[in-house]
């Protein structure tokens, strides 16, 4: 087993008298990133502010490289931990290089003057976060975005084993959240340092975390790797999902399906179907589709989208059964619209029935 | 860009410098009878005419030096509460800590006068003190449940209101040949100043402007706001206790020689920072200081040599030139977060 590096032993947080979720038991390793994950006001942030000592802990102690973090010094600290927090900073005439030039203070002397050799970490860590274009700009005119963006150099030139960062990704467009991520896997791997991060975007936690964390209003509700987590029946628990749903393999969500009889029959296989699906989802049209094999693509957002899925069987031919249904669905329909434009031998069905759809008169969208 | 700010602080530190060697040479040369540059040559070697040099000695020099080092003072002591409200409308005066610091020392003066007794500067220095300590630690209380920065100086200006009519309440009952002083005093003035004040008021301001000078770091981490000051090592608590100390001292120190002056403790600092383009402690200490030291001075010749022989209350002409930079501020606080 590795060593804890941070860890939480039964830590209670909470404001002023209230506590609000106790007997916290999390751990983090070196070289391993933990997501908090769980719903608005669920108490991420408290157990991070509380992790970092911006809040006091109701009971319980946090542990750091072996350490009782209430016992050290905040020099002490300021080398091992850093953080990237949501407050909005305010700053006066700051440049970005300014703001993260102050990562390096736990290093410098008594009047915080860098050396060269501070302002050569200093300009790595811009650099790895590609900020080199808006260093040089006051930290106030820029937008959230790139303010994040240095905040993390700050973060990385502190030189921490352990990066705390509350949802580092909330202003970031999907180009940043990326490299955000990349950067963090990066120090990770290479510096071998450990981080601790909350995050609402629960794709990003499912390809990112080695582990898991869900909390709950009032408690830990479960943890564990990624795939123990990231089933739909459990995040749709977690957060109470009652429109729409939560795809395990996709790691994405749907949203809720167009209800009422179908409209609209899709004929559709081999991921073709899914962008017609969101369109009538989108334009509130109820629809059947079919049919499907169970280990087509389309199929799973037609489970979340379609009012009714005529399947098949992964590998097997389409059966006469299968078939008689999808007419009998087809016909209830006021229009077709096909999705497909080559058929294959395990689905030749899907073409018959288009042609009966268009004998019968049926109106071709 | 680090050359480019290395050369503009250079510059704007020249700029404060000669302004400060010009200032103080009409300030020694200009008043009820002026000198010229020789007479004061003369003086300093030792020469010269027996009355021009009482007056340059005796009267001129000190009150300029007291310019200069509580001007000084007053500006650091506004950037430290600004640092500490994390807001550049915080200073001594609209925070009622320059009142508070008046409040006492009228009573000290008139306990130890009604007793035949002279006010020694220490003795000026600690009952100002008490005073500033008093105000801000009713402003702290109620920062504690307010957090909107105008509830706060609204608070402070009507502290400010009561510990002047307290003040003016006292000023009454004072023997009358103590009212002509305290009047003065009360409606801030650098006159009457004892070579004997300005080495006191000069080694506790030093001593204090050295321990300011040496927390530059953990104020600069403090502008990032308290949770990333604590992430870099700084003990919050003890800092802000520090500061409060700090600043109160040098607003308390002021308002003991020269009574309560108001806005140079928020438009200097707002001017130094733009004319530096930095809010860096390290730089801003020492400017602050320079640029203080100056206002001051070209304040307090305005003051006596304006009107001559009447002299105005040095308030008046630092609320004249500091009052609408402050004003600008905010017009420009305002539409930066209209915009």
């Amino acid at each position: 087993m590795r060593d804890k590096y941070m860890y939480t032993d039964r830590l209670a947080v909470g404001y002023g008298n209230k506590i609000l979720i106790d007997d916290i038991d999390i751990n983090v390793e070196k070289g391993q990133i933990i997501a908090l994950i769980g719903p608005n006001g669920a108490g991420k942030s408290t157990i991070l502010k509380t992790i970092i000592g911006q809040l006091d802990s109701k009971d319980g102690t946090v542990y750091l490289a072996g350490k009782k973090m209430s016992e050290m010094s905040g020099h002490e600290v300021s080398v091992k931990m850093s953080v990237m927090m949501t407050d909005r900073l305010k700053t006066e005439l700051m440049t970005c290089r300014d703001v993260v030039n102050t990562g390096r203070y736990p290093y410098t002397g008594r009047l915080g003057i860098l050396s060269a050799a501070d302002h050569e970490k200093v300009d790595e860590a811009i650099e790895l976060v590609g900020g080199e274009d808006i260093a040089d700009r006051d930290f106030m005119e820029i937008s959230d975005g790139q303010r994040q963006r240095i905040m993390l150099a700050k973060a990385i030139c502190q030189e921490p084993e352990i990066i705390v960062l509350d949802e580092p990704t909330s202003f970031l467009d999907i180009r940043h959240k990326l490299e955000l991520i990349s950067i963090l896997k990066k120090m990770v791997k290479e510096r071998n340092i450990a981080v601790i991060m909350s995050l609402h975007e629960i794709d990003l936690a499912q390809k990112v975390a080695d582990k898991i964390v869900c909390v709950k209003g009032d408690r830990i509700d479960r943890s564990g790797e990624p795939d123990e987590i990231f089933t739909s029946d459990y995040i749709e628990k977690l957060y109470d999902i009652r429109k729409g749903s939560y795809n395990e393999l996709f790691g994405g969500i749907e949203l809720e399906r167009a209800g009422g009889m179908a409209e609209v029959f899709v004929i559709s296989g081999n991921g073709t179907g899914i962008p017609y699906y969101r369109k009538c989802q989108r334009e509130g049209i109820p629809f059947a589709t079919g049919i499907i094999h169970e280990n087509d693509v389309d199929c799973q957002v037609a489970e979340a989208l379609a009012v009714e899925v005529i399947k098949e069987k992964a590998f097997n031919h389409i059966t006469d059964e299968s078939f008689e249904r999808a007419v009998e669905i087809m016909n209830k329909c006021k229009s077709v619209k096909c999705t497909l434009d080559v058929f294959g031998d395990i689905n030749v069905e899907n073409k018959k029935l288009y042609e009966i759809a268009k004998s019968t008169g049926k109106k071709i969208l | 860009m680090k050359r480019d700010r290395r050369l503009r602080y250079g510059i704007a530190f020249t700029v404060l410098a000669i302004l400060l060697i010009i200032l103080l040479t009409v300030n020694i040369k200009y008043g009820s009878v002026d000198m010229t540059v020789k007479d004061i040559m003369e003086v300093f070697a030792g020469k010269g005419d027996i009355t021009v040099s009482r007056i340059i000695m005796d009267i001129r020099l000190p009150r300029v030096m007291a310019a200069l080092v509580l001007g000084g003072a007053l500006s650091v002591s506004g950037y430290l509460l600004q640092t500490f409200f994390g807001n550049p409308i915080a200073g001594p005066f609209v925070l009622g800590i320059s009142s508070g610091a008046k409040l006492t020392v009228s009573v000290a003066m008139i306990v130890f006068l009604g007793q035949g007794m002279a006010v020694s500067s220490a003795t000026l220095i600690i009952s100002a003190f008490v005073g500033a300590m008093l105000s801000m630690g009713f402003i702290l209380l109620v920062s504690g449940r307010v957090k909107k920065m105008s509830m706060l100086v609204i608070c402070g200006v009507m502290i400010g209101y009561i510990c002047s009519a307290i003040t003016d309440f006292i000023v009454t009952f004072a023997d009358d040949s103590n009212i002509v002083n305290l009047h003065n005093w009360s409606m801030g003035s650098f006159s009457g100043i004892s070579w004997e004040n300005v080495k006191t008021m000069s080694i506790v301001i030093f001593i204090t402007l050295a321990c300011t000078f040496m927390m530059s770091k953990p104020i600069s981490a403090y502008q990032l706001g308290e949770t990333y000051a604590k992430n870099m090592g700084v003990n919050i608590k003890r800092f802000r206790i520090l500061l409060i100390l700090l600043s109160s001292i040098l607003s308390a120190v002021v308002t003991a020689f020269a009574g309560p002056i108001s806005f140079v403790g928020i438009a200097v600092p707002h001017l130094i920072k733009r004319m530096f383009k930095t809010a860096k402690p390290i730089i801003i200490i020492p400017a602050c200081f320079l640029g203080g030291a100056a206002f001051c001075m070209f304040c307090d010749l305005i003051a006596r040599t304006v009107f001559a022989p009447t002299e105005m209350s040095i308030s008046s002409i630092t609320a004249i030139f500091g009052a609408p930079v402050v004003i600008k501020m905010m017009v420009n606080r305002q539409e930066d977060k209209n915009a």
